[in-house]
Order: C-alpha cells, then structure tokens, then sequence
C-alpha cells in the first residue's frame, strides 16, 4: 500500500444539534452522531465493522471506542480510540482509510461527541484544556489556551508585522459563513471593529478571536472506492492525506511562526498529486484566529509571513479567492473540543455534495482540510473530492 | 508565599529533581550533552540531539532574551486571579534553549519581543522555588 488516493470514500456524513445541549450526555451525542451518519449512508449496524472514537473530557472512559460499540451492540473487528487533539478527526481519517486498503475492516465509522459547554464549569473545560501545557515546565506559570496560541500570534506579528486586525478578518470571515448556515451557533454578523473591541483574554487576542465551548457530536461513514456507489448518495473521495507532528508543547517547537502543517501538507498534496491553487475551498482549524493565518502559509497558499495580507479584503469569504470555514468554523459554528474539526468534514461533504445551499461553494470539485492538536503540535491534513480521479 | 500553594505546583520527577534543587539554591541549572556539546531543556534522561546519556548539571548565565509573550487578562484559576496581569513568555537563554516562564518586576505593558531578562527565583513551597525572570535595567529590545 504505497498510496490512498482515490481508494477510499465518505458514504454518509452528519451532525448532532450543536450548542448548549444540557439533555443530552456526550455518549447520548456520540450515539446520536452515529445514528445520523448510519441514515445517512443508509446502513445498518451490523454492516459497521470499523469503529473509531475520540475520548470525551466530559465522560471519559478507559477505553472509549469500546465502551461506544457495547453501547450501540455492535462488534467491530477494528476498534481504537485516538487522541491527538484537533488533529484527531483527520488522523483517524488516515488510520480508517489505511484499515480499509489493507483489508482490516471495509466500513468504518467515525464518531466523536463532547459536552464541553453542559458536561464541565467553564473553569474545568479551562483547565483540562490548558493541560496540553507542560505539568512542570509551562502550566505553572499559569497559561491559558488562549495565551499558548497568544504567544504565536505574537512571534507572527513581531516576524511578519502581521496586525490584531488581520487576526479579526478571518473571525469575520467565519462569521459571515455561520450567518448563511442555519445550523451554526453564532448567526449576528461582527466586523473587524467588533472584534478589536471585543474583550481581551491574552494579548493580542480578544473574545472574539477565541473560539466557541459547545456541546455536540458528528460522525461520518468511510468504505472503499469500489463499494461507494452502492449508497444514496455520492461519494466523497479522499484524495490525498498527510501528517506532520513537531512537538507536544509549544516552548519545544521548532519554530514559532511555521508549523509541521507544512509536512502534512506536503504529503497530502504529494499524494494527491494536486496543487493549492487546484482547491476550490478549505476548512482550517480555527481554534484561534491565528492558526487559520499560519495554516493559509504553511499549506502554501501564500507565501511565509504574508497570511495578513492573503485574509483581508474578504479574500476567504464566499465569493473570494479561497472561501474558508464554509460552514463558520470553531469560531462561530461550534467547537465541543477534540470532535470540533469533524464537523469541518461533514461540511466539506455537505459542499462537495453540493447540498450547502445558501453558503454553497460554486462548483466545489475539490477541497482541503486541515486539523492540527496540542498547541500547533500535531498536523493532519486531508485532500477530499467530488471525483475519484 | 501566601497563596501560592493553591497554583499548579510541579512535581519533580528523578530527571528534573537536580533542576528544582538548584532553583531551591537559586541556581538555574541546565544539561549539558558532553557528547555532542549541547545544553537541552526540559531535563531528559538522554541527550535529545544525539540521544547520549552523557548528560551534566551546569548552572546556567541566567540570562536570556523575550522570544515572544503574551499579557494574560483572564487567569487560568482563581489561585493566578491576584497575578492578573501577567506575562507568559518564551525566552531563550543565552545557551540555547527557550523555557516558558512568567515576566516580573516590572510593568506589564513595557516587556516586548526582544527584550532582555534575568532570572530570579520565587519560592512556592518547601520544595518548589519558580524560575522567573525580570527585565534586565537598561537594555531596551534587540
Ligand atoms: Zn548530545
């Protein structure tokens, strides 16, 4: 197996209600995610034979994946659990395209849900977060998430003369998507002005350039090329997939301002056999606005230190050169944690479908997507099309 | 020390126990690979250019340059609320390596990305005194 590309497809995608969901449980939304994608595809479980999960913080368990199965009844012969913060979602992807090519399994699910907003105190879903830090050497010194990726943001701008306004157009940008997209949590649109005098929570990122704490759930149904015409509706072809891990925590990176997504990327568009002006949209983990900034360099859609000038000027909106976050991001969208880039992919489904209505990306063929976990730590990224090429 | 019990103390383990001991006596101490002739930090039981176990303890000059920070407004707990503001900031010793640490000693709004520091030390606990650093007087940033 020297090569995924075109192997593999998404044959069923969908979400939870995402937001404050206090009746329901994370398991109860993991469940539900994956009861939704199952009718999606129009399967039945015991044609799962594939299962992969992320843990939840809120109701963990030892072994999540299979406590997920026996929950559900079913009895995969290929079950794991991965952790790699908001990487996860697209190193699973990996892993379940790479288990379904040599023949460990042939339908996978992936499903991933979390009550970070109902499920924790603000104060715990801070502080469990906060604990990608170093137990000795950073969490100490008492920083929060937002003053890890702060501290990025900073370099940038002291490297690059990147600006705090730069920053607040991609915050607007996802706005604006979540505005056409009846689902999204946060639906008043803001502008830059908004955002600069939104808060500050570590200097020189405001409320506003933070991401959301939410409750929700997403799944998707992956098989092998050869079995994706049989479901309703059409396949979504995974083209090309990368990975790229640096470090664990950020006072270990090898550099501030460029991350292994470059790696990632590199290996993604290498076997996608695809270029970056080849793709018509991008979902970019959002967490911050930074790192939509630094993803828009490292996957090569501008040049190192010009991601400030490449986001103004609505550039990433709809109807610009590269419309990203088309469904509003972990910014204004939703973001329960680890599961929060799952609901990137069903979108880029949703669009390469062409069922986005409203925020329909116009003759989406191709797109990019890209997770990264920890604080710019570990990098997956993911080339997915409408055409198996 | 009043409060500082309730923040989030490290727990040495055998490979860091030499680094805290010497922020007790208020020595910054970092490994140095005898093998290759790099210092490291955090402390590792092996070299992580060249993966020797030919590692000593030497005290650092304790100085070292603001690579990047941050001004913290919303602290991470009510234990760090009475800190607020604070600086979070890498900085990178003169030896090499970049640590994580907190800015001190001096108005928050003056530290900027390039600035130069020294180290002092803060005692949490019987066993834990914190490296922190403050401004060094009279050099402005690089
Ligand atoms: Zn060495």
């Amino acid at each position: 197996m020297d090569n995924l590309r075109g192997k593999v497809a998404i044959v069923g995608a969908a979400d939870t209600q995402v937001g404050k969901l206090p009746q329901f449980s994370p398991t109860g939304l993991c469940i539900d995610a994956a009861r939704r994608a199952m009718a999606d595809a129009n399967i039945t479980k015991g044609q799962i034979d594939g299962l992969i999960t992320c843990n939840s913080m809120a109701e963990p368990y030892m072994y999540h994946a299979e406590a997920m199965a026996e929950y559900m009844q079913i009895f995969p012969r290929y079950c794991m659990s991965v952790g790699a913060g908001g990487s996860t979602t697209f190193s699973i992807l990996h892993h379940a395209a790479a288990a379904i090519v040599s023949g460990m399994c042939t339908t996978v699910l992936i499903t991933m849900a979390d009550s970070l907003r109902s499920g924790l105190t603000r104060d715990q879903a801070m502080k469990m977060q906060s604990s990608a830090g170093h137990s000795q050497f950073e969490i100490p010194f008492g920083p929060t998430v937002p003053a890890f990726y702060a501290l990025i943001a900073r370099a940038h701008m002291h490297k690059y003369g990147t600006t705090a306004e730069q920053f607040a157009a991609i915050a607007v940008a996802c706005r604006k998507h979540a505005c056409l997209n009846p689902t999204a949590e946060m639906r008043t649109p803001i502008t830059i002005d908004d955002v600069m005098n939104s808060r500050m929570i570590a200097d020189p990122l405001h409320l506003l350039d933070c991401s959301l704490v939410s409750d929700g759930g997403s799944a998707i149904i992956m098989t092998s090329a050869d079995r994706a015409a049989d479901f309703p509706h059409d396949p979504v072809y995974i083209l090309g997939v990368g990975e790229g891990h640096g470090h664990e925590h950020i006072s270990q990176a090898q550099s501030l301002t460029t991350s292994f997504a470059v790696e990632s990327g590199r290996r993604a568009y290498a076997m996608a056999g695809l270029r970056p002006s080849d793709m018509d949209f991008a979902q970019l983990y959002d967490c911050f606005t930074p790192t939509v900034l630094v993803e828009l360099e490292d996957l090569g859609f501008c040049q190192k230190g010009e991601g400030g000038a490449f986001v103004e000027n609505g550039n990433i909106e709809l109807g610009g050169m590269l419309p990203v976050n088309t469904h509003g991001g972990l910014l204004s969208h939703c973001h329960p944690g680890n599961p929060g880039s799952m609901f990137a992919l069903t979108e880029t489904v949703t669009q390469l479908r062409g069922t986005a209505g409203a925020r329909q990306v116009k003759d989406a063929k191709v797109a990019i997507v890209h997770g990264q976990g920890g604080i710019m730590s570990s990098h997956t990224t993911v080339i997915l099309a409408r055409e198996r090429h | 020390m009043t409060g500082q019990m309730d923040k989030f103390l490290p727990r040495p383990t055998p490979e860091t126990g030499p680094f805290w001991q010497g922020c007790r006596d208020h020595k910054l101490l970092l490994q140095y690979c005898t093998a290759c002739g790099t210092h490291q930090f955090y402390p590792r039981v092996i070299c992580a250019n060249c993966m020797s176990e030919h590692l000593e303890w030497r005290e650092a000059s304790g100085r070292g340059t603001v690579e990047t920070y941050t001004i913290v407004t919303r602290a991470v707990s009510d234990a760090y609320a009475a800190d607020v503001p604070y600086v979070i900031a890498l900085i990178t010793l003169e030896e090499g390596p970049r640590m994580m640490s907190n800015v001190v000693g001096c108005d928050v709004e003056s530290v900027k990305c390039g600035v130069a520091v020294e180290v002092i030390f803060e005692q949490w606990s019987a066993e834990i005194t914190m490296p922190k650093f403050r401004p060094v007087a009279g050099k402005p940033a690089s």
